[in-house]
């Protein structure tokens, strides 16, 4: 674990959780932390609990034991719509933009937290996401429906950067994607963090995810089995044999 | 012609009464995907309620529609939070015989309050008419349009111009679009989804009690089942034109009036609700989605 951290406290602390879907038990006791201007990514197969972790932490999931610090406050008792309000953003699995609103009503609805704010803050921050995502600010008008995969990729990062989150939580942003697509993603989601942005990254693309990662956590079945610098489980031999593919 | 005339403006009249009921199917269909049969029912207690506001306590009739639009709207409120919302999670047939169960229960208690005696609705807008002379070569003779039609058609049209504001310009109305589209989604993006579908149902409602008054005051007869028929015929209407979809309730309520009188005048007033269903069981095997229907594609 990089040693810089010890010092700090988590922005995120997820604290030994266990969440089931009826009988089954999908998540086993998971731990982690985040700090302030990290990539951290969980990697992990098909049905190893990744995007439950990233749900339970948004509260559209609750697991049945174990404790959620965000910011040093537990999230147990935070209805789910409370907890953007509290800098807390996810980028769902599959995107998930409205197809029939337009990008920019996708991104007003980004910012529906921060309506207080008033039409000259939601201007900047749209002006903020346009420079991140030129494309977004020539489909403009249009329905989002009518993006490619690799836009309403973009929309959808936008749309979570609009609620100005402290910690951006990205679920496969690469499903999907062409490589150069993938690409160029990961690319911004590397420009944010130089940013200065907080990022939790769930990958299944565990060679890209742990390129640009500051640590990593490996799940299978439900359990954290290794965590690591991006480069240390890049590096490990068993990581390479289970998820490198050699 | 005059004749034919009379005919489609009494239709659209018709109309109209469908699409501002078929409104609130639609909504809370695209909202909470759930059919609330009992809003036909509503329809009935916003009826009732203007009618003893009118008649036994003389209010004015504005007041009386104000307040039976008051009593419904938090009536549709109460059934969401007690019969449905507890409901949220569990499979859609469930709550759909909820639903029934709220319908009868609503008409089952107004049988109670009200005896099934039927009441004769007062005529609150006025039996009066406009009259129109023509004298051309297309049109000979007298039109005449009674103001029940005219204010029905009227209200229609200023209820859709509100309703496509509200969800275009609206901050709580893009909320209920980005709710219908995808919950978990409005979720995230920090949107209180079970406010959101009580508004729904609470706007749903208090059309419901327009839709209630105006349709008594053309078919002046109030009974405890007065909402039924006339509450599946707008969720026909709902379908018809794509239910989820707020034009279309539009279209299909219109459609639907018009296609009713033209065959209760033409074909047969016995047939006519065969003739409408038969037209509904066409569209939907030609358009399955209904005629403004969105089938929404998913991108890989």
């Amino acid at each position: 674990m990089a040693d810089n951290n010890l010092n700090k406290e988590a922005i995120l602390k997820v604290e030994d959780i266990n969440v089931y879907y009826g009988s089954i038990h999908a998540i086993k006791g998971i731990s982690f932390e985040v700090y302030e201007r990290e990539i951290v990514t969980l990697i992990g197969a098909n049905g190893a609990g990744k995007s439950t972790t990233l749900n339970t932490i948004s509260r559209l999931l609750n697991p049945r034991t174990g404790n959620i610090f965000f910011l040093g406050q537990n999230l147990a008792k935070v209805p789910p719509h409370k907890v953007v309000e509290r800098g807390l953003a996810q980028v769902p699995e599959g995107r998930r933009v409205f197809l029939q609103m337009t990008t920019q009503e996708n991104l007003e609805m980004g910012a529906y937290t921060q309506s207080a704010n008033g039409a000259a803050e939601l201007n900047k921050d749209l002006e903020m996401v346009f420079e991140l995502f030129p494309r977004l600010k020539e489909r403009r008008k249009q329905v989002a429906g009518t993006l490619s995969g690799g836009e309403q990729q973009m929309l959808a990062m936008g749309r979570a950067l609009m609620s100005r989150p402290k910690l951006l939580m990205l679920d496969e942003p690469s499903m999907g994607l062409a490589p150069i697509l993938v690409e160029q993603i990961f690319e911004i989601i590397e420009n944010l963090h130089r940013n200065g942005a907080t990022i939790l990254l769930v990958e299944q693309n565990a060679q890209m995810a742990l390129s640009i990662a500051s640590r990593g956590y490996v799940l299978e079945t439900g359990k954290i089995v290794t965590t690591g610098t991006g480069k240390e489980l890049l590096a490990s031999p068993a990581i390479k044999k289970a998820y490198l593919g050699g | 012609m005059m004749t034919f005339l009379n005919f489609f403006i009494s239709g659209i009249s018709l109309g109209s009464i469908y699409a501002i009921i078929a409104l609130g199917y639609t909504m809370v269909y695209g909202i909470a995907k759930m059919l609330n049969f009992a809003h036909g029912d509503v329809i009935m207690v916003g009826a009732y309620v203007c009618f003893y506001a009118v008649s036994r306590f003389k209010l004015p009739p504005l007041a009386g529609v104000a307040l039976a639009m008051i009593v419904c709207t938090f009536m549709g409120i109460i059934i969401e939070r007690m019969a449905y919302k507890p409901l949220r999670q569990a499979p859609s047939l469930a709550v759909l015989i909820t639903a029934i169960g709220v319908s009868y229960f609503l008409q089952n208690t107004a049988l109670l309050l009200w005896t099934s005696s039927p009441k004769v609705f007062p005529s609150i807008i006025g039996r009066g008419a406009f009259k129109l002379e023509f004298n051309n070569f297309l049109l000979q003779g007298q039109l005449s349009v009674s103001h029940v039609i005219v204010l029905t058609i009227v209200t229609c049209i200023i209820i859709m111009l509100c309703l496509t504001w509200f969800t275009g310009n609206t901050k709580m109305g893009k909320a209920m679009r980005a709710c219908s589209e995808d919950k978990g989604a409005a979720q995230l993006m920090g949107i209180n989804v079970n406010s959101t579908i009580s508004m729904t149902f609470a706007i749903g409602s208090g059309l419901a009690a327009i839709a209630g008054v105006l349709l008594c005051s053309a078919y002046p007869t109030l009974m405890p089942t007065t909402g039924s028929l006339p509450g599946i015929k707008a969720f026909t209407a709902a379908v018809f034109g794509g239910i989820g979809s707020i034009p279309g309730a539009l279209l299909g309520g219109l459609l639907l009036g018009v296609i009713e009188i033209f065959a209760k005048a033409y074909i047969s007033s016995q047939l006519s609700d065969a003739v409408v269903f038969a037209v509904l069981i066409i569209v939907l095997l030609v358009k399955p989605a209904g005629l403004l229907g969105v089938q929404r594609p998913e991108k890989v």
